[in-house]
């Protein structure tokens, strides 16, 4: 045994009790405005009558890839809606697309910048695979104490989860792009920007459609695990039932999340195709 | 002047290329400083000037750093030490953004892989460089579409390049590099991934854009045949350092080492070799009109020849006397040569390529005539010479 135990634990504590203490009500009040951002998304899921909610996503879906994922999407939330998780299931959906947003928002810029510099990427990565590996309980409990129970921590905690494959993919895919591509647009004296907006991106694009998939999946998931913070929507759904040793409930929940999880990963995968489509098309 | 000097270029591959430089300096070789310090020399003490309008074709086998140095020209690589002067600028000395200038409006590059951009249209990419250069869109398509139908690609405008043979997308790479309309032309193995026939096609059709264009061309490749027939002047580079430089001529009739002898045994001479590089000084063979059939039969038993040649005096051909109607013309005590003169024959220009006077040659034991366009007379091919030179007879002259 050891006698002596570096007290590291005691170390964080310390140091996130005076962090908190000055930040939290910083945090607290933008946190306040955070909540009513995605209040206000859900409530444009909610609020309308459920067959209208039904033909716009058909309508959408049908638009961006193909009239049998229109089909898919219909039944999924007529099946989502006969078994009485409707508003579970726009609570999760605004959740977990503004989880997305916000990892894409960060996480697509920090991709190009890890791509331009090896210095960047060498400090990036290593955060990244810290995120990644972290297991979500432990940062759940700071995100609670930063901006307390709620959406907000929530959507920190799936940002957290949901931004390193965006990051990663984002950065992989700009790398890959073929040298010769990258030397032909400098040998017409392209600067940085231009070859990164012209080239470089559009090329990158297979790549970065992929990460975006990831992260939506990855967001799914994490919205699932938060409603453990207050997160609500369908994982409040499938806890409650965990409470209550509900088999039923919990495979009602669990069934909504899965048709969600599928509908998504599809409709990326699919619009990624119909662009390369258009594209051969010309 | 020289558009493009090229002065002790170095090329130094590792993290210590002053050390290798001064190993260099001091004389020792390429492997000793690899295997001591572990530095890779890719130019070693490159030199050499190229003339505005000139095809310049580098040449040699692939790691001889030609791509290197090609890509030191508009410094895609940074080379170690030397200067790079063009346009009585060095560019080793260029900030980014001069760089950038430059790359814009005076260097443009053709590239082995044609590094088409995928996600542009031909129109597009055509148009390229132009949008780099920040020309408005419809100006730089006009200038596009001109590029375009310079290479052969009208009505491929709005296709994508993914749609197009290997052949085309180097048209549109092509296109591409013309559309600027830059000083200089950078070709990195252009015509190397082609199949041997489009790629015959795309240099006759290369000679025949820079007939008009007069660009200031840099031409790399690793077959002799091409660099003799696109070269104004070849450098022949090897491991690193050109090993010679001259016209294809001086190449192929005096190659300055072993390895450039090797290289141009190889050669199918007859696509290479034309009527000016192996014809005779007319000399003794030719006289004039006046000179009538005694003098002729004269020269002709002076020279042991059967046939001679006439031209005025403005050196033009007039055609060629045998010696039967010579002899002919004196039993009929005709003063003039002017009846016997037989006007059909065979002639060649300049630059008529060996295999291309075979069908001439055949059968007929008079040589043929070497003139100009404006029908001067230059010299004469004999068989001999014809089929000394296609069995490999450098040495005969």
């Amino acid at each position: 045994m050891i006698e002596f135990v570096i007290p590291l634990a005691d170390w964080i504590n310390a140091i996130f009790e005076e962090v908190s203490f000055y930040l939290s009500p910083v945090l607290r009040s933008s946190s306040v405005l955070l909540e009513s951002i995605i209040k206000q998304f859900e409530n444009i899921l909610i609020w309308p009558p459920e067959v209208v909610v039904m033909a716009i996503v058909g309508i959408i879906v049908w638009k961006l890839t193909n009239y049998r994922l229109a089909i898919f999407a219909v039944l999924g939330f007529l099946i989502s809606y006969s078994i009485g998780v409707w508003e579970e299931t726009m609570s999760t959906i605004a959740l977990a697309l503004s989880g997305t947003a916000v990892s894409l928002l960060f996480g697509i810029p920090l991709g190009i910048i890890a791509s331009q510099s090896n210095v960047a990427e060498r400090i990036i990565r290593p955060v990244l695979d810290f995120m990644q590996t972290l297991p979500s309980f432990v940062y759940l409990i700071p995100a609670v104490m930063f901006f307390g129970m709620g959406k907000v921590a929530a959507l920190v905690a799936t940002m957290i989860f949901a931004m390193p494959p965006a990051v990663r993919l984002t950065n992989l895919g700009i790398r890959e792009v073929s040298k010769e591509m990258v030397e032909a647009a400098q040998a017409f004296g392209s600067s940085r920007w231009q070859t990164l907006i012209d080239i470089q991106l559009p090329l990158a694009l297979p790549t970065i459609m992929a990460g975006v998939n990831q992260c939506i999946m990855m967001a799914l998931a994490m919205t699932v695990i938060a409603s453990m913070i207050g997160a609500g929507g369908l994982g409040m759904v499938v806890l409650r039932s965990m409470q209550t040793l509900d088999i039923g409930m919990g495979a009602v929940g669990g069934l909504s999340i899965v048709i969600l999880a599928i509908l998504l990963d599809r409709l990326t995968e699919n619009i990624s195709k119909k662009q390369k489509e258009q594209k051969n098309t010309h | 002047m020289a558009i493009i000097k090229v002065k002790n270029l170095y090329k130094i591959y590792g993290k210590h290329p002053d050390k290798a430089l001064k190993m260099l300096e001091e004389g020792h070789s390429k492997e000793k400083i690899l295997s001591d310090i572990g530095q890779t020399v890719g130019l070693n003490n490159i030199s050499f000037e190229v003339e505005p309008g000139e095809a310049f074709v580098v040449m040699g086998l692939s790691g001889s750093g030609k791509s290197t140095l090609i890509r030191c020209l508009n410094r895609l690589i940074d080379p170690t030490s030397g200067s790079i002067i063009i346009n009585g600028k060095d560019i080793t000395k260029m900030t980014k953004k001069e760089l950038n200038e430059l790359r814009r409006q005076k260097i443009s590059m053709v590239f082995q892989s044609f590094a088409v951009f995928p996600h542009k249209t031909v129109l597009e990419n055509a148009a390229y460089g132009l949008k780099i250069m920040g020309i408005s869109q419809g100006e730089r398509e006009k200038k596009a579409y001109e590029a375009l139908e310079m290479v052969g690609l009208k009505g491929w405008e709005d296709f994508l390049p993914s749609k197009l043979s290997g052949g085309m997308q180097q048209r549109v790479g092509l296109a591409r590099a013309l559309a600027t309309e830059p000083e200089i032309l950078l070709m990195d193995e252009a015509f190397s991934a082609l199949d041997p026939l489009i790629r015959k096609e795309m240099q006759t059709e290369l000679l025949e854009l820079q007939e008009n264009m007069k660009k200031t061309i840099i031409f790399i490749t690793h077959d002799l045949d091409e660099a003799l027939r696109i070269g104004d002047r070849i450098a022949l580079m090897k491991e690193g350092e050109i090993v010679q430089v001259g016209t294809p001529e001086e190449i192929m009739m005096s190659p300055a080492t072993d390895y450039v002898k090797k290289f141009v045994e190889d050669v199918d001479r007859s696509r290479v070799l034309t009527a000016e590089m192996i014809m005779k000084k007319p000399s003794t063979v030719v006289i004039y009109p006046k000179d009538g059939p005694r003098i002729a039969l004269h020269r002709m038993e002076e020279s042991g020849i059967s046939s001679i040649f006439v031209i005025d005096k403005q050196n033009c051909l007039l055609g060629l006397v045998m010696a039967e109607d010579a002899l002919h013309a004196i039993e009929k005590n005709e003063k003039s040569l002017e009846k016997i003169i037989r006007k059909d024959i065979p002639t060649v220009l300049p630059e008529t390529l060996l295999k291309e006077m075979f069908s001439l040659l055949t059968g007929k034991n008079l040589p043929l005539a070497v003139v100009d366009d404006s029908h001067k007379f230059k010299g004469i091919v004999l068989r001999g010479t014809v089929m000394a030179k296609l069995a490999g007879g450098i040495a005969s002259d």
